[in-house]
């Protein structure tokens, strides 16, 4: 990646001014500092207290109870931290399928594909919250789609997807592929066109088919950015909880809870901050973890 | 198979000049037309479909009146939207979203500019650790965020403030633009700049001379995602701010949702009101966004 390597021309730096690039990027780094760094040195520091803001008098150093707590008495972040995996491996599987796959039409040259690009990449604007929105005006049985399919006689009345524990699942999962597949076709349409074409037409006029061509010039050349693709947007599901919280609350009883979803309501409801701070930490490290030994094993920026 | 059709197609049109003088851009346009139509048309009008129903539902909920059951926008009422703008405050809700998204928007995108050239034109020392810490932030799920951030802005007095929104969704904003931005600048060429000083510009004249006119896609690209991801945050507004006349869109249309009986039509249209800001500025910057994404830091 291109960040990783130096910039390309050190000569052209004024002797003079040493001090130049560090005024430049203070800002950025004073922001940071603040209100990112700071607040993570924190987190690490509140996972090691009892610290509860409704139970102040409780309040003491704890070392690793939180941590053993988490590992042996709590289901939930067992059972939320295996959702989350569900979760995020789906998503991402379907969102890369769907979202490649539009990008290679879009790629095309066809009448009406400029509105068209606009119309299919307009859900990734759109907001956690308002998708749930949206989507609970499909899935209610008197206002959704279900609905108008029975007056036709299609489906029976009643269907509420968000409410059955066999259904929500996959609800939730196709209101958020609507919102998240738009990220892959964007980001793999731009490295798509920057494929050669030359490429392309001298392995027709080998007489490679269109299969093959794909196979063989297409997938290498995306898979860069299809590594960072799926590794971003699988950190960014993971993270996310805006639509969970607000589609189905984590319900029904901790079905759909994610592990960020489990810490958001553990510190707004229970207010026990020294523990949703070890979920934190925990969440943290096996994302951090699980990032670097993904970019290791897809041998990323290899040739 | 493929060429005889190919040169089937090329011999049924009258208008093409002698081939042999134009022979790059025959080629260009067999290859264009691989693909047969249908395979282009019948998917995508398959996923359109699937983008498309649900803001067509929203509208058609949100317009239609009360009672109605019809599935076609007509006639066309705006009770629902006068019910979210004035009685359920989406008027106030939408200036204050506005305002954070405007101000995450320019806050962002000036800190990036002057950080992210820093990080192309100089090699100082801890620029490699900076690069290391900017990747790792994007590893912090912002829920983890929640309880220090509150802290911080309690100790500042900026809870309850719009402030308070605006730092934490530039802070977040911040890494990625910094990428984004630093990666443009490193693919304009240096000589363009070294040119303009020979010329007698300053350094800083040179920038917004030559560097800054063709930083435009990597600016609205950054510009619109710090505005599209402020205008939609929902976890920060929740949390730091908790008087009414402070809420953001999407706290309000998420209270709208939480009520026992929701109002189907109120939750339409307060979203038509969610939506269509960022839907429209997504409309002019598309273009832009996907020539910024292959610029910056996605190739590499």
């Amino acid at each position: 990646m291109a960040i990783a390597q130096a910039p390309p021309r050190e000569r052209a730096r004024p002797a003079r001014a040493p001090r130049t690039p560090y005024v430049l990027i203070a800002p950025a780094v004073i922001a940071m500092l603040a209100f990112l760094v700071y607040p993570m040195a924190s987190v690490v520091y509140y996972s090691l207290q009892h610290y509860n803001v409704s139970k102040p008098w409780d309040n003491a150093f704890a070392g690793l109870d939180n941590f053993r707590t988490l590992l042996f008495d709590d289901p939930l972040f067992w059972q939320s931290l295996a959702f989350s995996a569900k979760w995020v491996v789906t998503e991402v599987a379907l969102q890369l399928v769907f979202g490649l796959a539009l990008a290679l039409i879009v790629n095309e040259t066809f009448i009406g594909r400029a509105v068209s690009r606009a119309l299919v990449f307009s859900p990734w604007a759109v907001s956690g919250v308002l998708t749930t929105g949206i989507w609970v005006l499909l899935y209610n049985p008197t206002t959704g789609v279900s609905r108008y399919l029975a007056d036709l006689g299609l489906m029976n009345y009643g269907a509420a997807p968000l409410a059955n524990p066999d259904t929500v699942f996959w609800a939730a999962v196709l209101a958020e592929l609507w919102r998240g597949v738009p990220f892959f076709a964007i980001l793999l349409l731009a490295d798509l066109q920057t494929v050669s074409r030359d490429l392309y037409e001298a392995a027709s006029v080998d007489g490679a088919s269109r299969l093959r061509r794909f196979l063989h010039i297409t997938l290498p050349h995306l898979k860069d950015a299809i590594i960072l693709s799926t590794l971003l947007r699988a950190v960014w599901e993971f993270n996310n909880v805006d639509l969970l919280y607000t589609l189905t609350g984590g319900g029904p009883a901790h079905q759909t809870t994610t592990l960020p979803l489990y810490v958001a309501t553990t510190a707004a409801q229970s207010h026990n901050f020294g523990y949703g701070s070890a979920l934190t930490t925990a969440a943290f490290l096996i994302l951090t973890f699980f990032s670097i030994a993904y970019l290791r094993l897809s041998k990323f920026g290899a040739r | 198979m493929m060429t005889t059709q190919t040169t089937g197609r090329t011999l049924d049109r009258p208008a093409l000049p002698e081939p042999v003088r134009l022979p790059r851009r025959r080629h260009r346009r067999r290859s264009a037309q691989r693909v047969a139509r249908w395979q282009i048309y019948v998917p995508l009008g398959l996923y359109l479909l699937f983008t498309l129903v649900p803001f067509y539902w929203m509208l058609v909920f949100a317009v239609r009146p009360r009672g109605s059951d019809s599935l076609l926008p007509w006639p066309i009422t705006l009770e629902n939207f006068d019910t979210v703008w004035n009685g359920l405050g989406f008027g106030i809700f939408f200036q204050n979203s506005l305002m954070v998204g405007v101000a995450s928007l320019i806050a962002t995108t000036v800190i990036a500019l002057s950080g992210g050239y820093a990080l192309a034109r100089y090699n100082f020392r801890g620029r490699q650790l900076f690069m290391i810490a900017m990747l790792c932030t994007q590893f912090i799920p912002g829920a983890m965020m929640l309880i220090p951030l509150f802290e911080i802005f309690r100790t500042l007095g900026l809870v309850n403030t719009l402030w308070s929104l605006v730092i934490a969704e530039t802070v977040f904003q911040l890494p990625l633009s910094l990428i984004l931005i630093s990666g443009f600048i490193r693919n304009i060429p240096m000589e363009l700049e070294e040119a303009a000083w020979v010329d007698g510009c300053s350094r800083l004249r040179g920038f917004f001379a030559v560097v800054l006119p063709m930083l435009r896609p990597a600016l609205v690209a950054v510009g619109s995602f710090a505005f599209i991801h402020s205008w939609n945050n929902f976890l920060f507004a929740l949390m730091f701010v908790s008087e009414q006349e402070k809420f953001t869109v999407p706290v309000g249309l998420a209270y709208t949702l939480g009520e026992f009986s929701v109002d189907f039509g109120a939750l339409a249209a307060g979203g038509v009101v969610a939506a269509l800001p960022v839907v429209l500025v997504f409309a002019v910057i598309q273009r832009y966004l996907v020539q910024g994404m292959s610029a910056g830091a996605v190739k590499g």
